[in-house]
């Protein structure tokens, strides 16, 4: 065993050295082919954070193809390395070691969801590995690890963003329920501290399975609360389901749900009852009623159409975290010109006014989110589709 | 009065649901003596092939067929796997069913995928809802019931006054004494077989609009299934019925009073007291309790 080990440590050893002769020589027309540059991916294509992982997957898949077709970067073709991690932390942490130690990868994007980016956080800032994370916990960059990086816009953004909106509604009390999960919790302790400073109170809150398929229980304890609106904090389909069984209840309040709401399916699924729903969103969901100069129009046309065409789904706010994430990486190997960890993740922090699906990303060493409050709009649910709310 | 009300209506939602699981394995378990935990896969497979099918006829026929369809999977699985095993003892045909399930919801995964799927609502839509004295219970609840109990009436009539039922219940009762009187008895496990997909398929087609289908859902509902059979009474059809009801209904009234979160915790603490106090459930099939030992 020690012995296998220790052939591994010097072939790989061997590898990296070739590796990085090959960076050295100024490209001529063998770099081109070179060897490739891999970058590693965890997403959760399959069990119940799926939702989440797939389109960020697909996402992944289709720009690795569409960087090799346009030359690829610095000359040199891009190797997806994706694992897929069924939404378990525990296969998080494998694949996360599989990636730095035997794929020796130059950055991960991924997880989507908050639980596995936490339990790889410390994995990868011990082994200088860039991480960018899919999730949306605040927790994954505050405190800020240097080389731990998230584009989901932060969930205290998305808390602000609902209370603003409930204090132009004058609403004060509410009820808030929550999904059991790494998002679930995080948001939930969001929206506990920042309630008082927007003058609202959380009458009940309640917790469930995130594989719940009945909330009505829940939903008739938060009525009896006598609350004015519900914040629903989850990325499971019980999205679908708090909004039916509301309805069905005869609770007439509005719903507001996380930035998580990002999928069509989910008003899909809560059909009629989804109607009215309000959260915070990226851009990337009304692209189409963007005016023609907004800066993100462009770019979130390009890649809607793109993976629409591809993969005949919608897009979804998951998949745009997911692009947002590969060309960040794409983008600082470039202005690092090599493909050395470090040089890449200095790369990533200096990375000024750069344009993705979840806002415009500005960097520093402080912020390893890059977002501002303005990267999301209130967004709510009419006629089936998602458009801005606006006050009626 | 109404809040009550509404939890006990909740409760009984989610009771139906495992209840329709429970009856899938008491029937198996009171035939064959294998307990199936591939039953909630039934229920998956059942509501998924129903999506499908919905596409090309109407929901009737579509229910009809994926029906139909589980039935078919079910007996070649037994055909296949169950009918090959010459020792098979309680703890063999656990592990052997247990892996089955495994390797249903993986192909499910590969021949769908992840995405989560429903039919439509019966009657009315997602948010249309039956007011009874103040609380309301969706109107895709009451089909749910109504399928338990005309289940529950069919299997009754079957076993009861049917050739077949009545030489399943031989099988069951005593396999050797069966085979003497000349009933084929590897043929009527691969009917109970076929008889249990088709009743998980038909509930995976009901409670799709509600909980909606999924590649991977058999496995929490086979759980609760279970439990559910264990606190009525293994091998009892409608022992299974309230067992689901029973373990519905506190899941319910415990988040009246306690967090959500306890919910389940509420339900096994509950199981776990009812076998203390009854080791074989709260209403014991006769026949059955023999061969436990």
């Amino acid at each position: 065993m020690k012995r296998w080990t220790l052939t591994m440590t010097l072939l790989s050893g061997l590898l990296a050295l070739a590796s990085c002769r090959r960076d050295t020589p100024p490209a001529g027309p063998e770099a081109a082919v070179g060897e490739p540059i891999r970058i590693g991916a965890l997403f959760a294509e399959t069990g119940p954070a799926s939702f989440l992982g797939a389109p960020a997957a697909r996402t992944a898949r289709m720009l690795t193809e569409q960087i090799n077709a346009e030359g690829g970067l610095l000359g040199r073709p891009v190797e997806l390395v994706l694992r897929d991690t069924g939404g378990s932390p525990e296969r998080a942490v494998s694949f996360a070691r599989q990636l730095i130690e035997e794929e020796r990868v130059v950055a991960i994007i991924g997880p989507s969801t908050s639980g596995e980016t936490m339990q790889i956080k410390d994995i990868c800032q011990a082994a200088h590995m860039p991480l960018i994370s899919c999730a949306a916990a605040e927790v994954i960059v505050n405190p800020v690890a240097s080389y731990v990086f998230k584009t989901p816009q932060k969930d205290s953004q998305a808390a602000a963003w609902i209370f603003k909106t409930m204090n132009e509604m004058n609403i004060s009390r509410i009820g808030v329920v929550s999904g059991n999960t790494g998002f679930g919790n995080a948001g939930k302790a969001q929206l506990e501290a920042l309630a008082p400073e927007f003058g609202i109170e959380i009458a009940a809150s309640e917790i469930y399975d995130s594989r719940a398929t009945d909330l009505t229980d829940i939903l008739t304890k938060v009525r009896g609360q006598n609350v004015q609106a519900v914040v629903n904090w989850s990325i499971v389909p019980a999205q679908a389901i708090v909004a039916r069984n509301m309805r069905q209840l005869g609770m007439d309040v509005p719903l507001f749900q996380s930035h998580g709401y990002g999928n069509i399916k989910y008003v899909e699924q809560g059909g009629e009852a989804a109607e009215g729903t309000l959260f915070p969103g990226g851009r990337l969901l009304i692209v189409d009623t963007l005016p023609d100069d907004h800066p993100q129009k462009a770019p979130l046309a390009a890649y809607k159409k793109a993976y629409e065409e591809r993969f005949n789904e919608e897009v979804s706010t998951f998949g745009g975290h997911a692009y947002d994430a590969f060309m960040i990486v794409a983008e600082a190997i470039r202005k690092a010109g090599s493909t050395e960890r470090s040089a890449v993740r200095d790369a990533i922090e200096s990375l000024q006014g750069f344009v993705g699906t979840g806002g415009i990303f500005n960097f520093s060493p402080e912020d390893h989110n890059g977002l501002d409050m303005d990267a999301f709009e209130m967004l709510t649910v009419r006629n089936g589709r998602f458009e801005k709310y606006s006050k009626p | 009065m109404s809040q009550a009300l509404q939890y006990a209506f909740s409760g009984v939602t989610m009771g139906a649901i495992y209840a329709v699981v429970a009856i899938g394995f008491n029937l198996v378990y009171s035939t064959t003596g294998i307990l199936n935990f591939a039953q909630g896969e039934f229920v998956m497979l059942g509501g998924m092939i129903a999506v499908t099918y919905s596409r090309f006829m109407p929901l009737p026929v579509a229910i009809a067929a994926a029906v139909a369809t589980t039935a078919a999977v079910a007996a070649l699985i037994e055909a296949g796997f169950i009918r090959r095993l010459k020792r098979h003892t309680l703890l063999h045909m656990i592990i052997v069913t247990i892996g089955l399930s495994i390797v249903i919801r993986e192909a499910a995964l590969l021949i769908w995928d992840e995405k989560v799927r429903s039919l439509p609502f019966f009657t009315g839509t997602e948010s249309s809802s039956v007011r009874v004295f103040g609380a309301a219970i969706s109107p895709q609840t009451l089909w749910v019931l109504g399928t338990v109990f005309a289940i529950v009436a069919v299997l009754h009539v079957f076993f009861r006054f049917s050739l077949k039922g009545k030489a399943m219940r031989a099988c069951s009762a005593n396999p050797q004494a069966a085979m003497l009187c000349g009933i084929n008895t590897s043929n009527m496990r691969t009917l109970t077989f076929a008889v249990s997909g088709a009743l998980g398929a038909l509930a995976g087609c009901v409670i799709s609009p509600m909980t909606m289908s999924q590649y991977d859902m058999g496995t929490s509902l086979a759980i609760k299934g279970f439990a559910a059979a264990m606190l009525g009474g293994l091998g009892n059809p409608m022992a299974g019925v309230a067992g689901g009801l029973i373990v519905g209904l506190a899941e319910a009234f415990s988040v009246s009073v306690l967090p959500a979160a306890y919910k389940d915790a509420v339900a096994f603490a509950l199981l776990l007291c009812a076998l203390f106090v009854k080791p074989h459930g709260l209403f014991p099939e006769r026949g059955s309790i023999a061969r436990e030992a």
